[in-house]
């Protein structure tokens, strides 16, 4: 009994059902328990992200090395699993090294937009006046561009390079995050524990970090996993562009993009590269509503 | 209502002024000399400050700034780099394609994604519902360019039905409403259609079912109304919020495009920009960029105008 006693003192959140005996986060654990979809997706993500970072260890073959006599072999061809690119490189090695490449460059400028675009919409939500009108004035501008136009635009005019898509995807995603973090410190800013911890004379600080932040992070956290699955296809779709990495790399972008040209000869192989962009999209999308309704967030 | 729309329009225009400096901008984020492409290699120095100053890049930035903005106003949008030609003859006919395509993807997406969402959102927790929400989810996810070779593929390459690029017969880049030209269109419609219907079939199913649980509806159905009736309450009531998203997706469908522009080469707006940011020909981007986005400030700005009209509740709030 005093176990329990112990765990409800655990900061527990507003939009958390009442569950004695087990925090928001076991809450959180059980329902995702139950939730197979989910989970599938979770392991099969996991399996990309471990591929990737091993690619050394598991890849079949080397990634770069090229033979004429062995070009664009179909799917099955001893020796290749999934046959050979239009430089004769071994496609499943292609793929593995690829996804390195591929889910850092989607994966990464939702991070950086979550810490940039959440400390701006905190800041604006909280302090309210002319910090308010100032970022979100700056983000309507942003906000104003189809998203897919702004992120070439800017990788266009920096030039291709992982660095430019990065910055790109970044300066896309902000917007979206940013006025997610500023609607949720607007509400939670109004309730009535703030103004209780202000009456006690709360370091502002002290109040964004103790009693804003912990309601905020829940739905942005949930925003941002629900624009990876976008992150990557556009990501990818700069690479098929050829505004990110350049040969020979491997990226799935990039491999779409060059196998492309192949498509009458061997239309097989030429749509390979963009299952694993399908597939890797498709289970951060799933993933994500599952956590969605794991965490019981309202949007 | 007519306050209502002054007051929109007002707050569109800081909007549209910020647009147009982040367009102005891209000129200069862009890493080196904008000029050093049009410079010969030998250029000496007077030379070269001559050309700045004949492109007035020798003026301070806020006046450079005005006088581009000046000029984008008055209709020109400079010259471009690589052809010298006036931009913005570069940018109606590939608007024009855009367009083309943008509004043949909503007449397949929009209907297709509406009632797919409709139906899920009155079944919600059947087996329709689940199969709705799997295609749905699918086509929010799927890389469209990709799905564009995969289509290629199959209607191009392997059956032979539908050519794989192009805008009609022989390379043409008019359109004509004729069968050979309808040809050409439709993988390219489809494809830049997906995204659009995945995400209109969710936000339709979310909204249509969140309307089914409001007490109104409940009293209708005990005072005996017909479900057909019902549902065209329901519809009534879940019309705005369609709209919306129906508006923003169409806007998204303008940039979306550029991916399978060039998947089809077809001669549209992200053809151009594509060719514009392998050939550094800043201006044609900028101009391409400026006028894609003031039309998306336009479209937003249309959408809240008439989703006042359908729901009155909303110029109140």
């Amino acid at each position: 009994m005093t176990d329990a006693t112990v765990t409800t003192i655990a900061p527990a959140r507003p939009a958390a059902p009442v569950t004695p005996a087990q925090g928001y986060w076991g809450g959180v654990a059980k329902r995702l328990r139950r939730d197979p979809l989910t989970l599938i997706c979770l392991g099969v993500i996991l399996a990309i992200v471990l591929a990737a970072v091993f690619a050394p260890l598991i890849s079949p073959a080397d990634p770069y090395k090229t033979s004429m006599m062995a070009r664009l072999k179909p799917v099955g061809t001893p020796g290749h699993f999934l046959g050979t690119d239009e430089l004769g490189r071994d496609m499943l090695a292609r793929l593995i090294y690829g996804g390195r490449i591929s889910l850092f460059t989607g994966v990464t400028p939702v991070v950086l937009a979550t810490l940039i675009g959440g400390v701006l919409g905190l800041a604006a939500g909280f302090f309210g006046g002319l910090v308010n009108t100032t970022i979100m004035r700056t983000m309507d501008v942003f906000y104003a561009f189809p998203s897919v136009l702004l992120a070439v635009a800017i990788s266009g005019a920096l030039g291709a390079g992982l660095l430019n898509v990065l910055i790109a995807l970044t300066v896309v995603f902000i917007p979206p995050i940013c006025r997610i973090a500023e609607s949720v410190t607007t509400q939670a800013r109004a309730e009535d524990y703030v103004e209780a911890a202000r009456a006690t004379g709360a370091a502002t600080w002290r109040i964004i970090t103790v009693h804003v932040l912990p309601n905020v992070m829940g739905p942005v956290f949930i925003y941002a996993s629900s624009l990876i699955s976008v992150s990557i296809v556009i990501a990818s779709g700069l690479s098929f562009l050829g505004l990110g990495v350049s040969p020979p790399q491997a990226d799935w972008g990039l491999m779409l993009n060059t196998l492309r040209q192949s498509i009458y000869i061997a239309p097989g192989q030429a749509v390979i590269p963009g299952i694993m962009i399908f597939i890797t999209s498709m289970c951060f999308n799933l993933m994500s509503d599952g956590l969605r309704g794991a965490m019981d967030v309202k949007e | 209502m007519i306050l209502y729309v002054i007051r929109r329009l007002l707050l569109a225009i800081p909007i549209a002024i910020g647009v147009t400096i982040v367009c102005f901008s891209l000129i200069h984020l862009a890493p080196g000399d904008p000029l050093s492409t049009v410079l010969p290699d030998n250029a000496t120095p007077e030379v070269v400050e001559e050309i700045r100053a004949a492109y007035g890049f020798d003026k301070p930035l806020p006046v450079q700034y005005l006088v581009w903005l000046g000029n984008v106003v008055s209709g020109d949008f400079g010259l471009s780099i690589q052809s010298r030609r006036p931009v913005l003859g570069d940018i109606v006919p590939a608007v024009q394609n855009t367009m083309i395509l943008a509004f043949a993807a909503v007449l397949i997406g929009f209907p297709f994604g509406t009632i797919l969402g409709a139906i899920a959102g009155y079944s919600q927790g059947s087996l329709t519902d689940k199969v709705v929400t799997a295609i749905s989810i699918t086509g929010v996810s799927v890389p469209h360019y990709w799905l564009g070779m995969v289509l290629v593929v199959i209607f191009a390459v392997n059956m032979g039905a539908l050519p794989a690029m192009g805008m009609g017969p022989g390379g043409q880049s008019d359109f004509a409403l004729n069968w050979a030209h309808l040809r050409h269109l439709l993988l390219p419609a489809i494809t830049l259609s997906v995204i659009p219907a995945g995400i209109i079939a969710r936000s339709v199913r979310a909204t249509i079912a969140d309307v089914r649980k409001k007490d109104f509806v409940s009293t209708l159905r005990a005072k005996g109304l017909s479900p057909a009736w019902v549902f065209l309450h329901v519809a009534k009531n879940a019309a705005p919020v369609v709209l919306a998203v129906c508006g923003l997706q169409f806007a998204q469908l303008l940039g979306g495009s550029i991916l399978v522009e060039t998947v089809f080469s077809w001669p549209g707006t992200g053809f151009l920009m594509n060719s514009a940011i392998f050939t550094r020909d800043l201006p044609v981007l900028q101009g391409t960029i400026l006028v894609l986005s003031l039309f998306f400030v336009v479209i937003n700005l249309l959408v809240d105008v008439l989703q006042t009209v359908f729901d009155p509740r909303i110029r109140r709030g």
